[in-house]
């Protein structure tokens, strides 16, 4: 894992005690909430329906044992004992004070983290592949570009009032597991002629206008993607528009400009700057690799796993991947347990988590963009004790990306952008499938994503079903969405027909899904597929009919 | 319908109302309030964030009309451990 170096903690540093002074100056009236307001915001520091919300960034979802045992200690000290998993690998705790504010920033910062561009029209946190670095199936760990991005983004004096946020994802494999096809900016590390190199997409994003990403760079070698990535700032940030907050991010650009003009642009934007030496030199990248080292694998750590217990089977089946290295694994921890709230961990799992990755998964943790955490490097020979101690601290579900792994986000009950609930829709639809294991997994690989408004933090343009709340009257209301993924094979849902309340939402999901079932090619056949195959008219026919 | 005037604590966020003397945590010492010159004192004093007026049925507690309002008025639904009663 990065470890900051003096210039990294100075920054973090210098960035607490200016927010303390910023917070005794408001609450000793000096500053107006006017003035206040994107001062706390820059620190991820929202005001939201019950209370002020943190948001704490955790970069391309990787996380230390002492780091997330900070996360549960601040959870403990400054919030109600929990906190939430975010769609975007990071976490937020929803009950912040003011005035503890700064300590909490401290306390972080004691762990090499921060809530910085977390808010506002900057880039955001990096993401990435939550198996980046353990993963069977790709080219090269990721994570150290992650890592040069997120230090080229940090406080770039040039972007830090962009027309709007913008958020960047890696990975390195042909499988995406970071939706990279709707992110501002998607990378995928690729190897050409033996060289590492970006394929680069631009222009993806959901929210009120969700559209995928146009590939505008097959391949730009590693050694200068940050150029690339600049120039393209640079043409967002000069013609992305800053009149109309609807039209303000780069997709908006890429589709008014068109995918081939807007490469052209950065094209020959990147070659005006190709000589000005902006990417990290070699010994830096050099000194940022190094960090991101394999452990050390036991090289005797054995192959095979005694599958004797049925239950421990069924987990290792659905939550358990394979890992780069014989002997090992990569395991998901699920934060989707039988009525729980999809992505909220108390205080006491999360230390569990962190005691649990220090014993078997060499101190390191991912958090997932469905809102899960995993343990990248376990022995194989581990996994069943692993199980047996996820277990007792309901953390054992088998169910990642079954019908119950549904990511929802905070919605109406906390959110103020909100224009319903989420959660309890979520709650509901799993509560219908959560007591028959065997029934969710003839079901398959199903990805329910729900929002609470058209922001979609909850990813419902992506959702195999995607389920958007809406305002009717001052009441909620539920509008269903079918044939979204925002996998490699990424495209957007299409809306279903009229919405419903909360209950007909249920009911409808649960309509869809037996239709599935009864018109399916055969078992093998997944949900999002048989859609395409089949289009919307058995299911509307289900549902409407 | 009545007016209820609601807003954020500067301090900790918490949600507060209106009780015709000051504010409270609890929505059921809310009072039906709608006077515009009570508002602007309010912003003006920069203690409470995002001061507003909103629709309510008469009642005890008031009913907000909103779904939203009244989720403000008892905490996340999700939670009623964290209720506000």
């Amino acid at each position: 894992m990065y470890k900051y170096d003096q210039y990294d903690q100075a920054l973090v540093d210098a960035r607490v005690d200016e927010f303390r002074d910023q917070v005794a100056r408001r609450l000793a009236g000096e500053i107006t909430e006017d003035q206040f307001k994107p001062l706390r915001l820059m620190n991820g520091l929202y005001l939201q329906l019950h209370a002020y919300m943190l948001r704490v960034a955790i970069p391309y979802g990787t996380l230390s044992s002492p780091q997330l045992r900070m996360l549960a200690h601040i959870s403990r000290k400054y919030d109600r004992d929990y906190a939430h998993f975010t769609t975007r690998q990071n976490i937020q705790y929803n009950w912040i004070k003011l005035e503890q504010a700064p300590d909490l920033m401290a306390d972080l910062a004691s762990v090499e983290m921060h809530a910085i561009q977390t808010s506002g029209n900057c880039i955001r946190n990096i993401s990435s592949d939550q198996f980046a670095g353990a993963a069977a199936d790709e080219v090269a760990d990721p994570r150290p570009y992650a890592e040069l991005l997120r230090q080229w983004s940090s406080f770039h004096p040039e972007f830090s009032f962009l027309p709007r946020k913008f958020k960047i994802a890696v990975t390195a494999s042909d499988t995406d597991r970071a939706a990279i096809q709707l992110h501002d900016i998607g990378l995928q590390l690729v190897r050409k002629d033996g060289q590492l190199g970006f394929r680069v997409l631009v222009g993806g994003g959901m929210g009120r206008t969700p559209m995928i990403g146009h590939w505008v760079r097959e391949f730009i070698p590693v050694s200068q993607y940050l150029t690339y990535c600049e120039a393209i700032l640079r043409v967002y940030n000069r013609y992305g528009r800053r009149d109309n907050i609807y039209k303000a991010r780069i997709k908006i650009l890429v589709h008014e400009l068109g995918a081939e003009e807007f490469t052209r642009q950065v094209e020959a934007e990147f070659a005006a700057m190709s000589d000005l030496g902006l990417d990290a030199p070699q010994a830096e990248v050099d000194r940022i690799a190094a960090q991101f080292a394999d452990p050390e694998y036991d090289a005797g750590a054995p192959d095979t796993l005694d599958r004797s217990d049925p239950d421990f089977a069924v987990w290792v089946d659905q939550n358990v991947h394979a890992h780069k290295h014989a002997g090992y694994a990569i395991a998901t921890i699920s934060l989707k347990p039988p009525r729980g709230i999809p992505g909220d961990a108390s205080s006491a799992q999360m230390d569990l988590i962190a005691d649990l990755a220090e014993r078997y998964s060499f101190g390191e943790l991912r958090v997932t963009h469905s809102q899960n955490l995993v343990l990248a490097h376990v022995r194989k020979a581990d996994l069943y004790a692993l199980w047996q101690a996820l277990a007792e601290a309901d953390l054992a579900t088998p169910n990642l990306d079954l019908v119950t792994d549904i990511i929802a986000c905070p919605g109406l009950d906390y959110c103020t952008l909100a224009n319903a609930r989420s959660i309890p829709v979520a709650q509901k639809i799993a509560a219908r499938f959560e007591s028959d294991l065997a029934r969710q997994r003839d079901i398959g690989e199903l990805k329910i994503k729900v929002s609470g408004c058209i922001n979609a933090c909850g990813h419902h343009h992506a959702g195999h079903i995607g389920i958007l709340g809406v305002d009717r009257k001052g009441e909620e209301s539920y509008q269903l969405s079918l044939g979204g993924s925002g996998a490699e094979d990424a495209s957007l849902a299409k809306i279903l027909g009229p919405g419903f309340n909360k209950a007909g939402v249920v009911d409808a999901v649960e309509k869809i899904i037996e239709r599935y079932r009864s018109v399916r090619s055969g078992p093998d056949e997944r949900f999002l597929d048989t859609y395409r195959r089949l289009g919307d008219a058995p299911f509307k026919e289900a549902v409407y009919g | 319908m009545i007016k209820l005037l609601t807003g954020n604590e500067l301090l900790t966020g918490d949600v507060l109302w209106w009780t015709g003397a000051g504010w409270s945590l609890h929505l059921r010492d809310a009072v039906a309030v709608d006077d515009p010159a009570l508002l602007a004192r309010i912003v003006a004093e920069e203690r409470v964030n995002d001061p507003t007026f909103i629709d309510a049925e008469p009642g005890n507690p008031p009913v907000p009309r909103t779904a939203r309002e009244r989720i403000r008025g008892v905490g996340p639904s999700v939670r009623p451990d964290l209720a506000r009663i």
